[in-house]
């Protein structure tokens, strides 16, 4: 489903519900530093999947993960906890 | 049914239950807990269809309500003092969910030092949250008002949740007659619960979530014209209330003795009927004052003390609670409100009744004596105990 386009008070539900999931809401504009998967290191372990707070990382179909970038904080959990060191932190131009 | 002789407390769950709430939620803290005792009776009996939910604080006790009245269902809890406190954050979610949550709270000082009696601290601080706030005279306004309350919560112009407040041990433990309302009659005149505005099962939603600095302020506004609307609404209702049960309680600041008065006191609660008393004395000695009772605090009734002011020379607030740096929240908002009025009565403010001390009519009558010599501070602080030589006042 699309999300709604609010620009006026009038547009807006009287309480604030929606109808649409969370995904539509993009929250990563304030990112600093992004994380950059290294595949050739990867052991397809998912610890960054399981540690990711913000439910911002998905797998590819070879089974790599994806970082989803309209969510990624850029927090660099997933990179503290990768044991083979395959996420590098590049920061954002 | 037939007069009941009845505390403010029983007063409160007759109210919810003639209601047909659906789900209540509930912590015990004295004065409140036998709002909710006699309330687990009526479902335990069966004579209240409803779904009592045992939680371990207020905090949860207004989130299940929340939750629940985001579906839908309509809901009602009671507390006071350190448990209101304790809902600080919920009472925010219930006004900005717009969830018509309906609770009853018996007003008690707030610690420390601990105190278990009367005093309007608990409530006042919570004027800022998006709550709808009645102040409860005797049992039987408690027990029409809560009734009110419903409708007003659930209104498609209001949608916000209610507090209808009764000082402790005055009302909540002092037996009154009350009228009680048939069944019928409160079926005919609070309708089921539409369900706009709510959470539907089986679809997937989201309620309260993320809202950026490009339309919070768009909700804030929304909260704040339903508050607006709930005046007039409110007027509607109680007018309804009247042509059903023969009863209404006067609006948001219904008034006594006011016409020609040269001072009108403003009071909250139980010392309203004590302060009628005197002012009938006092006009028998040819004294000419009134009395205003401020039934509303939120909305606050600003055009009814416009009004009021254009009548009279002197305003004297009494408060049963304070707000330290500044004065008394009664006060400050009375003055605030006459701040724009065409005619400027001289406002006097007189804390009072803190933490249960009885205002007596020995008090309301220093208080008058003050208010017409239209002498001293801005604010007193009536019959504090200080050494002798150092000023009672002020």
């Amino acid at each position: 489903m699309n999300p709604p386009t609010y620009q006026t008070e009038e547009d807006l539900p009287e309480a604030p519900i929606a109808i649409v999931s969370s995904e539509t809401i993009h929250t990563a504009s304030w990112r600093t530093f992004r994380p950059v998967i290294h595949n050739e290191k990867c052991t397809k372990c998912n610890v960054c999947w399981k540690f990711c707070p913000d439910a911002a990382i998905a797998f590819d179909a070879q089974g790599y993960p994806v970082i989803r970038l309209d969510y990624c904080k850029g927090c660099q959990i997933c990179a503290e906890e990768c044991k083979p060191k395959a996420i590098e932190m590049v920061k954002e131009e | 049914m037939p007069e009941l002789v009845i505390s403010g407390n029983y007063a409160q769950s007759y109210a919810a239950k003639l209601a047909r709430i659906q789900v209540a939620s509930a912590y015990p803290i004295t004065p409140q807990t036998a709002i909710v005792e006699k309330l687990a009776e009526f479902v335990a009996s069966g004579e209240l269809n409803a779904q009592f939910i045992k939680v371990e604080s207020e905090h949860s006790a207004l989130q299940a309500c929340i939750s629940a009245a985001a579906l839908g269902a309509r809901t009602y809890t009671a507390t006071s003092s350190q448990g209101l406190l304790l809902m600080h954050e919920l009472l925010h979610w219930a006004a900005g969910a717009r969830t018509p949550v309906v609770m009853g709270v018996v007003n008690r000082a707030v610690a420390p030092p601990w105190s278990i009696w009367t005093d309007h601290t608990d409530t006042i601080a919570q004027r800022d949250t998006g709550w709808i706030q009645f102040y409860g005279e005797s049992n039987q306004e408690v027990l029409d008002t809560t009734i009110m309350a419903f409708r007003l919560a659930e209104h498609p112009q209001v949608r916000l949740p209610v507090m209808v407040t009764e000082d402790a041990f005055y009302l909540s433990h002092t037996v009154e007659p009350v009228d009680i309302p048939t069944q019928a009659q409160v079926d005919s005149f609070l309708p089921k619960r539409d369900l706009a505005d709510t959470l539907q099962i089986g679809t997937a939603m989201r309620m309260g979530s993320f809202t950026g600095p490009d339309l919070y302020m768009e909700f804030r506004h929304k909260v704040a014209k339903a508050m607006e609307r709930a005046a007039p609404v409110f007027a509607e209702i109680e007018e309804d209330y009247r042509a059903i049960t023969g009863r209404d309680h006067g609006g948001p600041l219904p008034t006594y003795r006011v016409d020609d008065a040269d001072a009108v006191l403003v009071t909250m609660g139980t010392a309203t009927t004590t302060a009628k008393g005197v002012v009938d004395e006092l006009r028998a000695q040819g004294k000419r004052v009134g009395l205003a009772k401020l039934r509303m605090f939120r909305p606050f009734p600003q055009e009814e003390l416009r009004r009021l002011a254009t009548s009279t020379d002197r305003i004297g607030v009494l408060d049963r609670s304070f707000t330290f740096g500044a004065a008394g929240p009664a006060y400050t908002e009375v003055a605030g409100a006459l701040y724009d009025a065409s005619h400027k009565p001289q406002v006097r403010d007189f804390v009072a009744g803190l933490g249960g001390r009885d205002i007596t009519p020995a008090t309301i009558e220093e208080v008058f004596s003050h208010l017409l010599r239209g002498e001293g501070s801005e604010v007193t602080w009536v019959g504090l105990k200080r050494r002798e030589g150092v000023a009672t006042h002020g």
